[in-house]
């Protein structure tokens, strides 16, 4: 009897010594650089790198996300990023936090290029180098690479950086969906 | 005969075609103004190469694409530019788009033309330029620029050159009546293609509801290899991937292109286009549309100059505008409502529909899905027409996606058949739009998060390179000294041992006024931060902190701008004039800032005055 107990109890630890070695080579072998879920959380991000979160940019918020830290403060992401983000980390969605700024529609900041003195202080401050321009030269904004992360308005000395809504135009246009929620005999009754 | 296959679902609505062949295609004349829209085919739009005022010939360049995909756009007459300016263009929008307005003078006189008799003598290459520089883009509905097209990749070979003849929508008769007079163009334009791209086998594909059509087709055909086919009339038979499977029996992949399997769609328009532009040198400046409907007494098919308003063009047919209840462009099926008949028409426009309200009564009401399935049973793309309403409706876009929504080719049978009347195709256009809306914002995020990385990356670079230098500078200097001293040591040992405690005194103590100063230095500023910082804090009412903030950085603003105008001033600098304006603004700004904080001051004061007497 002890011999079979003897054996049972050998051969368990001849597995565990096994296994445990096995993983134990994996986890060296295989070894992941960084936290892959702040890459996870960082691409659901706009990337504005506004800053309005707190943190220094968007991977840093990102990180703290990761640490557990709250998902609603990211204004320009606004309710889609939110939700996207608690579908990621499978927690309840929260209502955007009002004290980091309001869910604003999409903008660029624009120079008003004769008031410019070329000062090259809202091109230090742009987070994704979307300003040209040099010293005492007039700077302009590659609009196309603009976030709209008004971080350039600050610094100008003589204000002559207006943040400009982007209209919708015919080749941003897409189809709405048809408005429904009403039922027939609704409509047919509001027509009348 | 050729073997035929078939294509899954499919419908027969009622075809409404002989509304508009009674009468040959007839001239639509020269209207007051033409309007061009400078985006007209699938890319980039094209920028003027006009200025406003300028003579233009017939058939002269006015716009073209420079980079990126696109054909250029030119004059349909001779005459004057009136505008580069925001028109209403044909579009479901409804939006405007730049577009150049052009005054006909009447002459019509055209430009010099280079036509070629014997293309075959020429490089393929330079035959795709010419096609490209007419500014044929494909005239079926998508506007593909036809040069492209034309240029498959290298490798794919096409073997099967299918010319597009069906016309499978409703009303719309502009392919059958081109194919009726002009057959022997469409032929030579198809010869072109052919030679082109050097097919095994070259097909005509005509629906049988179109007999004179194909009479005619036949006839021009004689005598060559073109195989003329006679298709089963069912509509969508004339979409691209519907006639592919009819004529081949095979399937284009789901987001591949035809040339994948061998095969290219031309539309009949395209290839009159393309024999116009290589036998007779004239570039893409007209082409036939149908009028049609109840609410015209005079419809047809018109040779229309592009950039003719539709407006224009209804008044030649004879509109009735007390019958008129809906204004289509394009065929029932695929087509969308115009908001307004002032726009032009554009490469793409193949028919304007002016229906009575018996004729396309308004939609009936949406209801709720009964989950009948007629839809999936007709849907030619076989795919799920209810779930993909489920998911486009609830936004669950990724699941709609995952059902191959964009393999949608929005013939709008799953609407027409639903007994329910739910406008599914709209459903999936919006969440296709949406989709895409997604995906550029995604790229645009990844762009950004590559700039910003970028410049992270150059700002530690640029930090690490200035600690380096300044590292150096101290070694070197830390060298100079030590072998200064060395020096001085040595003058020292050589020299009688008189004054040199005296000498290192005096330096000691000037290193210690220095270091007075130094401090002293430091303290004064920091002592004035503290005390502007103490004065917001200590203010009680918190709804004048913002004000106060603003008027210290307006402050502070001025202060750097009057500094940068001192020292621009010294300098001579030419940016003087435009600080001062700066300047003077910014001091309206701060007594602005100022006289609200004392208002808010007040207000506060003569409140809390109040609170203390009650």
């Amino acid at each position: 009897m002890w011999t079979s107990i003897l054996i049972a109890v050998v051969v368990l630890l001849a597995l565990a010594v096994v296994f445990g070695g096995l993983l134990g080579f994996a986890a060296e072998r295989f070894r992941v650089e960084g936290n892959p879920l702040v890459d996870q959380i960082d691409s659901l991000l706009p990337q504005t790198q506004c800053g309005q979160c707190g943190y220094p940019g968007c991977r840093p918020y990102a990180e703290s996300i990761a640490n557990g830290g709250p998902i609603n403060k990211c204004p320009p992401g606004g309710e889609t990023t939110i939700k996207a983000l608690a579908d990621l980390l499978d927690v309840e969605p929260e209502p955007l936090d009002a004290e980091h700024g309001v869910e604003q529609a999409k903008r660029v900041a624009v120079i008003r290029e004769d008031e410019c003195i070329g000062c090259t202080k809202c091109i230090q401050a742009c987070p994704v180098d979307a300003i040209l321009g040099a010293a005492k030269h007039m700077h302009t904004v590659i609009e196309s690479e603009c976030t709209g992360c008004d971080l350039c308005v600050e610094p100008c000395p003589v204000d002559c950086i207006d943040m400009v809504t982007l209209e919708p135009d015919i080749r941003s246009w897409t189809w709405t969906p048809p408005t429904s929620g009403v039922i027939a005999t609704d409509r047919q009754g509001a027509g009348v | 005969m050729t073997q035929l296959w078939s294509f899954p679902g499919g419908i027969h609505p009622a075809e409404n075609k002989h509304i508009s062949t009674a009468r040959p295609i007839a001239g639509a004349g020269l209207p007051e103004l033409l309007v061009l829209p400078l985006q007209q085919h699938i890319g980039e739009p094209a920028e003027p190469c006009v200025d406003i005022g300028e003579r233009v010939l017939k058939g002269q360049k006015i716009a073209d694409v420079t980079g990126g995909m696109g054909v250029p756009v030119h004059a349909p007459t001779s005459g004057t530019i009136e505008s580069i300016s925001l028109q209403p263009v044909p579009h479901p929008s409804g939006m405007s788009d730049l577009c150049i307005t052009l005054r006909p003078d009447g002459q019509d006189q055209w430009t010099a033309l280079r036509p070629i008799d014997n293309y075959r003598d020429l490089d393929r290459e330079t035959i795709l330029d010419l096609i490209r520089d007419a500014g044929i883009s494909g005239m079926g509905g998508a506007g593909f620029p036809t040069n492209i097209k034309l240029r498959p990749p290298k490798d794919r070979k096409v073997d099967t050159l299918i010319l597009n003849g069906a016309e499978c929508e409703p009303y719309i008769t502009a392919d059958d009546m081109s194919m009726r007079e002009r057959a022997d163009e469409i032929l030579a334009g198809l010869r072109i293609m052919a030679w082109i791209l050097r097919p095994e086998r070259c097909v005509i594909a005509i629906e049988d509801n179109k007999p004179e059509a194909i009479a005619a087709i036949r006839k021009a055909a004689e005598g060559t290899q073109t195989e003329v086919t006679v298709i089963p009339t069912r509509y969508p038979s004339g979409g691209e991937k519907q006639l592919i499977q009819i004529l081949t029996g095979m399937e284009v992949p789901s987001g591949g292109i035809p040339a994948d399997i061998g095969v290219m769609c031309q539309n009949v328009g395209t290839a009159m286009a393309v024999s116009a532009a290589i036998f007779r040198g004239e570039p893409l400046i007209s082409r036939v549309t149908t009028v049609t409907g109840q609410a015209v007494t005079n419809p047809g098919n018109f040779d229309v100059l592009i950039g003719t308003p539709i407006e224009y063009l209804l008044t030649r047919a004879g509109l009735d505008n007390g019958a008129l209840h809906r204004l289509v462009l394009g065929g029932p099926m695929m087509g969308y409502t115009l908001e307004t008949p002032a726009v032009p028409v554009v490469k793409t426009t193949n028919c304007v529909i002016a229906a009575t309200a018996e004729e396309l009564p308004d939609p009936a009401p949406e209801q709720p899905c009964i989950r009948c399935g007629a839809c999936a049973e007709a849907c030619p793309m076989e795919l799920l027409p209810q779930q993909l309403f489920w998911y486009s409706r609830a936004g669950e876009l990724d699941k709609a996606e995952h059902l191959n929504l964009f393999d949608c080719i929005e013939c709008g049978i799953c609407s027409y058949v639903c007994p329910s009347a739910i406008p599914l195709v709209q459903y999936y256009r919006a969440a296709k739009g949406e989709i895409r809306v997604q995906q550029a914002e995604q790229l645009k995020a990844d762009r950004a998060r590559e700039r910003f990385e970028a410049r992270q990356a150059r700002l530690e670079r640029e930090q690490q390179e200035k600690e380096q230098r300044r590292k150096e500078r101290a070694k070197a200097a830390a060298e100079a000294q030590a072998k200064k001293q060395a020096e001085a040591e040595e003058a020292e040992k050589s020299e009688a041992r008189g004054k040199p405690a005296n000498d290192r005194a005096a330096r000691a103590a000037q290193v210690q006024e220095a270091l007075a100063r130094k401090k002293a230095k430091t303290r004064e500023p920091a002592t004035v931060d503290s005390k502007n910082a103490e004065q917001p804090a200590s203010e009680p009412a918190p709804g004048l902190e913002a004000l106060e903030k603003q008027l210290s950085q307006a402050t502070a603003k001025l202060n750097t701008m009057q500094s940068m105008l001192d020292d621009a001033k010294a300098e001579n600098a030419d940016n003087v004039e435009k600080l001062e304006r700066a300047v003077s603004k910014n001091h309206d700004r701060v007594k602005r800032a100022e006289e609200a904080l004392a208002e808010a001051r007040r207000s506060v004061e003569s409140a809390e005055a109040h609170t203390t007497d009650s």
